[in-house]
Order: C-alpha cells, then sequence, then structure tokens
C-alpha cells in the first residue's frame, strides 16, 4: 500500500501527494495548460491525446474556470475558478479502478472508515463533440472525482480507449482536512512560515471575477472575439499541409485548438452574462463543437496522433 | 441433472441497468439452451452492483441425439446425384441404404445428429450471449473491441451435479472462464472458489454481498422506517429512489442524519429534490410538522465507527447543497418581495432567446397573456387575472432556484408569487400552468390556471407550426406531441368548449408577426381584432385588406393562404393526437374518422362527445339498425349517383308514394326528423341515434315492397330522393359512410 505519511495538512499537500503518487505509477507529470478552459479536460494532453493510436500516460493539475458558479467567495464550496487533477491513461489499464483508489489512499482516505461509491455518469461534453461512460465516485456521499472511459472525442471513436480521472481538488481536499468553507483551507502547511488560507490566496479574485463575469464583461466584445476565435480556428486548418517556408509536413492541430479553447470560454462568459437563451445555446455549442471536430481530424494527421507514412499511404 | 451457475463480474453497472440485465441474461442463455435442445426445470437471475448472475436448475446433461430419415436418388441413378445427395447428407456410400419402393429401388440415409455435451452448447451461447447483449449504452476498454456496460472482469461459470462440479471452458477476448469470484469490493475483496448456488449465496453473503437486489431493497425500507419510526418520524416513500438504491451497494448500511436547523424553513419541496437528486437521501418528515427533518441515507459497508464518519461525511455534503439552496431562495425571496417584484425576472427573460425564429421570451410571454385573455371568457376565468398569471409564470425561469434544479420550475413561481403578494389563483397559475406533463399527470381545473396552461401550450404549437418545425417521426426536439395531448386533455377534462381554429388563426398571426419583421404590428392588431369579433379569418383578412387599400406588403398578402394553411394542418395534427388519445380509451378508429368528417371538429369536447355516443350506440341493438338502415339507403343511392352524374338531394314528394310502405318511410322520416333535431340541437348525441334508429323497420320494409330503380323515371327519382333524406338525417351525428361493419 501507499505510504501516506498520516493526514495531509494543506491544500498544496493533497495536490503534492497526488502529484507524487501518479508519477510513481508511471504517469508523465504535466504543467496546467496556459489558457483559459472550463475543465482538466480541455488540455490538450487529454483532448488531443485520447485520439489516435499512440499509448499515453500524463497527470497534471489544470485551473478551470466556471464563470456561472461564481459567488462572490461566499459560498462555502463554489469556486468560478477552482483546480482539477486530471489524470489520463491510454490504453486504459484492467486495474484503473485500483489504482484510483490507491490514489484516495495516498491522501489519507481511509478505505475502511469510509463508504465510497462509483456512481453512473456518463460523461459527455457537447463541446467537445466527445463522450464516454463511467462515474461519479462518491466518498461519503460526496462526489470526490470523475472516472470516465473515452468513447469518442472530437467525433472520432477512441481506439484504443482511455481511462480518464478528474478530481474536484478543493473540495476533495475540503473533505480530507475537515474544512467546511473552502476560503478557511489551509494553502500552505498551517505552521509555515507564513500560513496562508485559501481565502488569502484567492478571496479577492473570486469577488472580483464574480462581479466582471456576471454584470460587467462586456457582452458585445465578448460575441465579436467568439466570432474571431472561431475564424482564426477556421484560417488556421485551411493552410496547406506543407509549410510553404520550410518544406516541412507541418498540421497547425494545436494553434488551431487554442481557438476552439477560446471559444469555449467565451460562451460560458455568455452564458453567465444570462445573454444565451436554452435554444441558441445549443447553436453555440454546435459551434464550439465544430471546431472541436475540425482540431480532431487535424491531430489525427499529425505525427503525434499516430499519423505514420505508411498510415497515410 | 446438472445445475448451471453463471455470474459476469464487472465494475460497476448502473443502478437503472441491473434488473432488466439480469432478466435479459436469463432469457437470452436460456432460450439459447432451449434452441439447442437443453431443456431445464427453471432458472433464476440476480444483480448487484457488480454482478448479473443467472442459475439455471435441472439441465440436461447433454442434448438429445436426433435421428433423420432422408430420401435420396434411385438406385442407378447418374453418378453425380448419387454424390451430390452423400455431400449433403455428410456419409459414405456403404452407409446408403437401398429399399424397394412402388417406383422401384431407392437409396435412403439415415442422418444421426448425436447429442452434444451441456458445457459445449452452454459455453457457444453464453459468449454469444455476452457478445450481443442488448445493453441500453454498452463501451468498450482498454485496448479490446469487445462491449460491456462498463469493463468486464471475470467470468464464472460452472456445472455442478451430484458428483461434483465443473467449469464450464470459455475465452472472450482474453476472460476466461472460471469457478471463482469475489466478495464485497473493500470488506471481503479476497477471490473464492464456489462449487454452485448455494455454495456460491452463501458465500457471497460471508463475504458481505448481499445478492438479491430485492431483498437488499426491502431490507433497506425495513430498516429506514424502523430508525424512522424509533425517532416518531416517517420516511417519505419514493419506489424509484429505493430501487436505485439498492442498485448502488452490495451491502447496505442505513443511516439517518439531522438536517441542519437553518435549512428547516426552505419548501419541503427544495429539501426533497436536493436530498433525491443530489445525494439519493429519502426524506424524513415529521409527522406533526408535515416538515422534513431528517435524511436517510444508505452505505455500501460497515465501518469500526459504525457509520459515524461516513454520517458526518454526508451531512456537511448536505449541509453544502443546502446552503446553495438557501442562498438562492433567499436572494429569490429578497427579488419576489422587492419593488419591482417578478417584474424584474420578465424584464430579465427580453434578454433570452426562446427560438431564434421566434424572439426572446419576454415575448413569448406577451403572446401568451394576450392568448390567455382571450380564452379566459371560455373557461370562465376572470380576463384580467388570466393575463396577469400569464405575464408571472414563467417569471421563475430566471430566479436562481430554478437555474440549479430546472424540474422546480413553477413550483417555485407559486412560491415567489405567493410571496410577492399577488393573488392565489395567480401563485396557483404559475405551478399549474404546464401540467399536464405526462399522461399520469393531474389536469388542472381552476380557471385561470386552465387558461394559461391552454395559453402557454397552444402559443407553443402554433409557435412552431409558424415556422415550419413540426414533429417529424421519432422527431420530436419540442414535445410538441405532448403539448397537444396537454390540450387536449385540458379541454376535455374541464368540458371546455372552445373552438380551436379560431384560436389557432389568432396566434399563428401573433407568431407570424414575431417570426416575420415584414408585417406592421397595427396591421396585425387590426386582424386579431376582427377575428376576436368574427370568428373567420378569411372574412378579417378581405376586411383588412379593403381598409389598408392601396397596395399591401407582400408579408400581408402571404397571410391569406400561409394562416389557414396552417391552421388546418395543425387542426389534424391535432386529430391524430386525439385518435391515439381515444384509442387508449377503446374508442374504434373509424368511429372517431366518422365523427372528425363533421363540422365544427375543432370542438374537441364536441367532437368527444359525438364519438363516445356513437361509440357506445354501435354497442347496442339499435346502432346496429341505424348503421344497416342508413348503409342499405346510402349504397343503392351512391351507386345510382354515381350512375347518373347527380347528387339526389331535392326532397322527395309524397305524391309520388305508391307503396303503403313508401308511405310509411315518408310518415317516419318525417316523425323522426321532428324528434331528431332538437336530439341534436341540445347535443344529445344518444337520443338523436335512438330516433335514426327506429328508421331501420320502415327502411327495411320498403326496400321489401319497393322496387327503387323503377321503370318510371319519375318514381325513381323521388325514391332515391327519399334515400337521400335518409342519409342527410342519419348523417347528422356522424359521417356513418366511415363507420366500419
Amino acid at each position: 500500500m501507499t505510504q501516506t505519511n498520516g493526514a495531509p495538512r494543506s491544500f498544496q499537500e493533497i495536490i503534492l501527494r497526488l502529484q507524487n503518487y501518479w508519477a510513481a505509477k508511471g504517469c508523465a507529470v504535466m504543467q496546467p495548460y496556459d489558457m483559459e478552459v472550463g475543465a482538466g479536460t480541455f488540455h490538450p494532453a487529454t483532448t488531443l491525446r485520447s485520439l489516435g493510436s499512440k499509448a499515453w500516460a500524463a497527470a497534471y493539475v489544470q485551473p478551470s474556470r466556471r464563470p456561472t458558479d461564481g459567488r462572490y467567495g461566499e459560498n462555502p464550496n463554489r469556486l468560478q475558478h477552482y483546480y482539477q487533477y486530471q489524470v489520463l491513461i491510454k490504453p486504459s489499464p484492467p486495474d484503473l479502478q485500483e489504482l484510483y483508489l490507491g490514489s484516495l489512499e495516498a491522501i489519507g482516505i481511509d478505505m475502511a472508515l469510509h463508504d465510497i461509491r462509483f456512481v453512473e455518469d456518463d460523461w459527455e461534453s457537447p463541446t467537445l463533440g466527445a463522450w464516454g461512460l463511467g462515474w461519479e465516485v462518491w466518498c461519503d456521499g460526496m462526489e470526490v472525482s470523475q472516472f470516465t472511459y473515452f468513447q469518442q472525442v472530437g467525433g472520432h471513436d477512441c481506439h484504443p480507449v482511455s481511462g480518464e480521472l478528474t478530481y474536484g481538488l478543493e473540495r476533495l481536499a475540503m473533505y480530507v482536512l475537515g474544512v467546511d468553507h473552502v476560503m478557511d483551507m489551509p494553502f500552505n502547511d498551517p505552521d509555515a512560515m507564513i500560513p496562508l488560507t485559501y481565502g488569502d490566496v484567492f478571496k479577492q479574485t473570486e469577488e472580483e471575477y464574480a462581479r466582471w463575469n456576471f454584470d460587467v464583461a462586456s457582452t458585445d466584445v465578448l460575441l465579436r472575439h467568439f466570432e474571431e476565435a472561431e475564424a482564426e480556428c477556421a484560417a488556421i486548418l485551411a493552410q496547406e499541409h506543407i509549410d510553404p517556408k520550410t518544406g516541412k509536413r507541418i498540421i497547425m492541430a494545436h494553434p488551431a485548438y487554442d481557438q476552439c479553447i477560446k471559444a469555449s470560454h467565451i460562451f460560458n462568459l455568455l452564458d453567465a452574462r444570462g445573454v444565451i437563451s436554452v435554444t441558441e445555446r445549443q447553436a453555440y455549442i454546435g459551434r464550439v463543437r465544430a471546431l472541436a471536430k475540425q482540431c480532431a481530424d487535424a491531430f489525427v494527421l499529425t505525427g503525434a496522433g499516430g499519423h505514420t507514412a505508411e498510415t497515410a499511404a | 441433472m446438472p445445475d448451471l451457475l453463471i455470474e459476469l463480474f464487472s465494475e460497476e453497472i448502473p443502478a437503472r441497468m441491473q434488473a432488466r440485465a439480469a432478466e435479459d441474461l436469463k432469457k437470452r442463455v436460456t432460450d439459447g439452451l432451449v434452441e439447442a435442445g437443453l431443456t431445464y426445470a427453471g432458472a433464476a437471475a440476480l444483480s448487484t452492483p457488480r454482478r448479473l448472475t443467472l442459475a439455471v436448475d435441472g439441465l440436461l446433461a447433454e442434448s438429445p441425439t436426433i435421428r433423420e430419415e432422408r430420401k435420396g436418388p434411385k438406385v442407378g441413378a447418374p453418378e453425380k446425384a448419387i454424390e451430390g445427395f452423400l455431400r449433403g447428407a455428410g456419409l459414405t456410400r456403404d452407409q446408403l441404404e437401398e429399399r424397394e419402393t412402388p417406383k422401384g429401388a431407392v437409396y435412403f440415409a439415415m442422418i444421426e445428429k448425436p447429442g452434444r455435451p451441456a458445457a459445449e452448447i452452454i459455453a457457444e451461447v453464453l459468449e454469444d450471449t455476452i457478445r450481443n447483449f442488448p445493453w441500453p449504452k454498452s463501451m468498450r476498454w482498454g485496448a479490446g473491441s469487445l462491449r460491456w456496460v462498463r469493463p468486464l472482469h471475470s467470468i464464472l461459470c460452472i456445472l455442478s451435479d451430484e458428483n461434483g462440479t465443473s467449469v464450464v471452458d470459455l475465452d472472450i477476448d482474453g476472460i476466461k472462464s472460471g469457478n471463482t469470484t469475489r466478495g464485497h469490493r473493500f470488506m471481503a475483496p479476497q477471490e473464492f472458489t464456489v462449487t454452485g448456488f448455494d455454495d456460491y449465496a452463501a458465500k457471497l453473503k460471508r463475504a458481505h454481498v448481499v445478492l438479491d437486489a430485492r431483498e437488499r431493497a426491502e431490507a433497506i425500507w425495513q430498516e429506514a422506517t424502523n430508525q424512522a419510526f424509533a425517532s416518531g418520524l416517517d420516511v417519505v416513500e419514493d419506489k424509484g429512489l429505493l430501487a436505485e438504491v439498492a442498485g448502488l451497494v452490495e451491502w447496505p448500511v442505513v443511516l439517518m442524519g439531522a438536517i441542519d436547523a437553518e435549512f428547516l424553513g426552505l419548501p419541503a419541496e427544495v429539501l426533497q429534490t436536493s436530498m433525491k437528486e443530489h445525494q439519493k437521501f429519502f426524506s424524513v418528515k415529521n409527522p406533526k410538522t408535515g416538515r422534513i427533518e431528517k435524511f436517510i441515507t444508505v452505505a455500501n459497508r460497515e465501518t469500526a465507527d459504525n457509520g459515524a464518519t461516513i454520517l458526518a461525511g454526508n451531512q456537511k455534503v448536505l449541509s453544502a447543497r443546502l446552503a446553495d439552496a438557501k442562498f438562492f431562495w433567499e436572494n429569490d425571496l429578497r427579488t419576489a418581495k422587492s419593488e419591482a417584484g417578478m417584474g424584474s425576472w420578465v424584464e430579465n427573460l427580453g434578454n433570452v432567446t426562446f427560438h431564434n425564429k421566434l424572439g426572446t421570451q419576454a415575448a413569448r410571454i406577451d403572446r401568451i397573456a394576450a392568448l390567455a385573455r382571450e380564452i379566459a371568457p371560455v373557461v370562465g376565468a376572470d380576463a384580467d387575472l388570466a393575463e396577469q398569471a400569464a405575464r408571472v409564470a414563467k417569471a421563475d425561469l430566471s430566479s436562481e432556484m430554478v437555474y440549479e434544479f430546472p424540474e422546480l420550475q413553477g413550483l417555485m413561481g407559486r412560491y415567489y408569487a405567493e410571496a410577492a403578494g399577488l393573488p392565489q389563483e395567480v401563485a396557483n397559475a404559475c405551478e399549474q400552468h404546464y401540467s399536464p406533463l405526462g399522461p399520469g399527470d393531474d389536469v388542472p381545473s381552476e380557471p385561470v390556471s386552465v387558461a394559461v396552461a391552454l395559453a402557454d401550450k397552444l402559443d407553443t404549437l402554433t409557435g412552431f407550426w409558424a415556422i415550419d418545425e413540426k414533429p417529424t417521426g421519432s422527431k420530436d426536439p419540442f414535445a410538441l406531441r405532448r403539448a397537444a395531448l396537454g390540450v387536449i386533455r385540458l379541454v376535455l377534462e374541464n368540458d371546455v368548449r372552445m373552438p380551436l381554429d379560431r384560436f389557432f388563426d389568432s396566434q399563428l398571426l401573433r407568431a407570424e408577426s414575431a417570426a416575420n419583421g415584414g408585417l406592421p404590428e397595427e396591421t396585425v392588431n387590426s386582424l386579431l381584432q376582427e377575428i376576436a369579433e368574427h370568428g373567420v379569418f378569411g372574412s378579417a383578412f378581405e376586411a383588412v385588406k379593403e381598409s389598408l387599400g392601396g397596395s399591401p406588403a407582400e408579408a400581408f398578402l402571404n397571410l391569406e393562404k400561409k394562416v389557414p394553411d396552417t391552421s388546418d394542418d395543425l387542426l389534424s395534427f391535432f386529430h391524430d393526437r386525439l385518435k391515439v388519445f381515444l384509442r387508449d380509451q377503446g374508442i374504434r378508429h373509424d368511429v372517431i374518422d366518422a365523427c372528425i368528417a363533421m363540422d365544427g371538429n375543432d370542438d374537441l369536447t364536441l367532437l368527444v362527445k359525438r364519438a363516445r355516443a356513437l361509440e357506445d350506440f354501435l354497442k347496442t341493438e339499435d346502432g346496429g339498425n341505424l348503421l344497416q338502415g342508413f348503409k342499405r339507403a346510402n349504397n343503392i343511392l351512391s351507386q345510382a349517383e354515381e350512375k347518373d352524374g347527380v347528387e339526389y338531394s331535392y326532397g322527395a314528394d309524397r305524391k309520388f308514394a305508391e307503396d303503403p310502405a313508401e308511405t310509411a318511410l315518408f310518415d317516419a322520416l318525417e316523425a323522426g326528423g321532428a324528434a331528431i333535431s332538437p336530439a341534436i340541437e341540445a347535443e344529445d348525441f344518444a337520443a338523436a341515434m335512438r330516433g335514426m334508429a327506429a328508421l331501420r323497420a320502415p327502411v327495411d320494409a320498403f326496400f321489401e315492397a319497393v322496387q327503387v330503380n323503377a321503370e318510371n323515371e319519375v318514381l325513381r327519382r323521388n325514391r332515391l330522393n327519399l334515400l337521400s333524406q335518409i342519409r342527410q338525417v342519419c348523417g347528422q351525428v356522424a359521417d356513418l359512410t366511415k363507420v366500419e361493419g
């Protein structure tokens, strides 16, 4: 059994333990993607790398933004900016459930005292044209992770299938640390030289963003940015595969995908501003999905997407 | 006779799929066995979150040998023919038998299909079952291509009899069958071997797995009610939730916890919805106060601290959830009680598009309010109240609570309207105007609610009809069939007398003007005014066209055809829905057709009244008489009309009557007509039909005595015109030509 060194004492310690655990299990520990995303799944290390035939194993923290969840830092566990921990292993190993449970023990959850349940939750990302089957994992009635076997991404069947684990870090950490309000959670060790709580780090930004997200963000500007990102994505993918300058085959799947991420986030902001109706929603989601699909189409033509000279022939 | 035990062990199967999957396993495997000749005494299927189990008792040890005699070619037939026969039978020449027949010597083959051992057949059937299992949703995993609901880990497949137990060998994409399984994921994860069903079930129980879902559900319910009872409380019954929870645990442990006092003021529905949807908790009610004060959660394991940690965790999660709900509730109440009240939410709906061709939610609410006002007098509601209710009925869509729990729409509207001090009828309409949602849902009966519910649904239907987004085949993304059925039930169950046509026309116009910028508001308003006054679109259109003078806009001219056509199409959609609805209530489709063919078929209450009367009447002896009398007259008349190319409807003249039977028919028609017309007038269709049935005897006597197609052309015409009178009289209740039989 993995060594846990007793109960963790801070938010960051839980993150570090997850990093160590998954590193020990052989995942490449990656860094967050440098763009605004709604969830760890949007990181190209998941979205794009789950496509194609190449094996892959990655773990990383991803700061995520859900503008509609902003509560000015007042709600004990709702945040417009939060962290997800993401693991993606392709092909999904047969003991993925056990590996996952091992990670809970690594962060101090004692299986003998807690009630862990796998509750059906089929994951679908209409914006990514992706779906998979799996569960929410409950610990004592609290959803601590999302566990998914990817079946399709960007409209492509996943072959082999990736197993994806997503941990909502704040909620999980609050539970493990026994904290009732996220802002009271120790961010670093309570005995550190300068002890900081989650609130010390994020209370003010939650307020600022909540105000901006809900009431100030210019919808005209956002609508324009959405259109621009959409156009840029298409323009990037319309380029010849052979770069005229270097003469190399360079398909720009990732730069195009950045635009898709942008469009998706802008859509979330527009949603928070309350200017998108139920029926219009579908249209916007469809537009983002179209971008995701084109990016997926492009990615599988690249080397990382499993493309070789033979598969091309 | 051996017993068979199969267990398919996988990662957690969704609770809602388990029972069905166990039954499918049983059906597919036993069907396959029987088809291969293996009969059995009994079979039982069971399930837990991680396993599907099938036990088959008293199976044949092998399938019976089948002997078949096949007749071949004649002795001395060409070599080719004999060879072909041998190939087909799978025999050699020396195995054939020569037999004398009246046609000479003929070869016969005795083919014997030897029985096969059960294990061989089971392996084939089980593999086929696994590979073609009807999961509602299945998946692949790892690098393989096998599909199962979640990754399949092991297959237990054993045959046991008095001599012992043997594994049925099977290898499906690398998953080999065996005689082992595992217990509870956490409490007894070790592998163990089993020798048969009893051994299996007993060992599983020791390994903290209750195999039977019903046993788990009963245990949960028993324990839950006991714990609640001990505190003087009641568990709120929820069979769906119970079944689901029983599918989430292998070893149920019931724990009851308290809801933090600060949340007890939330509406009971909010508590219940939040606890059920998010946490799968049962609500526990205090019968004295009617309030929900506690919750029941079901854990999947025993712990050294008797569940204390688990319960504390669940309580904390619940408090966080309810803190959210309370936050929404308080914010919403603040808004509802503010000066702007629910109006500020409605205003907000001005920024929300309902459909890109039909404008915003706020614009839609305007249309619904206008229609609710028009419908109000028809359903006995106060027009001002109906309009006011329509204006706030959807306001809660902007509330925070409904954003979080969409299933509470309407209900929250009622709470907020009450908080805002709006009239009770208005508050009730907020909740009830969505009803009826499903066939089992109650239909509102308060007039204001009825008016708004009808206006809401009719607006949806006319709106989507106006922009040509009608349901096709299995596609009905806007639930328009449900909306139409809702209208039908609202009208029928409240005995509402409303000509739908007229309301279709006005609402289609409103939708047109929303969808079509080319229509000046003024023109639309004058059209609506005309329709309201005269009830007919055609003349309203003409009147407005005239008043416009000059050359009206094309968008306006297009309405002349579009509105009536769309309206007719929508009405026939309603008639189709009505047919389905009435057929479920045992009314024959031809009876409905016969009534739809009548005037006033947009008054559904009248239409159904007719249909019910006709349906009942046709079951009586008089009904048969009416139909036969009518058909006899109608057939002869129709043939003559077709032959002569004219319609005999000029009225018959008594002075040409020759035979007493003919005169008697004149008398009967006169007497009948005097009785039937007032009955029709009073919509007493049964009485009218009794009157018509009385014509049977005179009609029969008439045909007995009189030759309709007389030589004398005057007599013939007169008699045909007499028959026409019968048709006309009988045709007042329904188009009987459409009735079968």
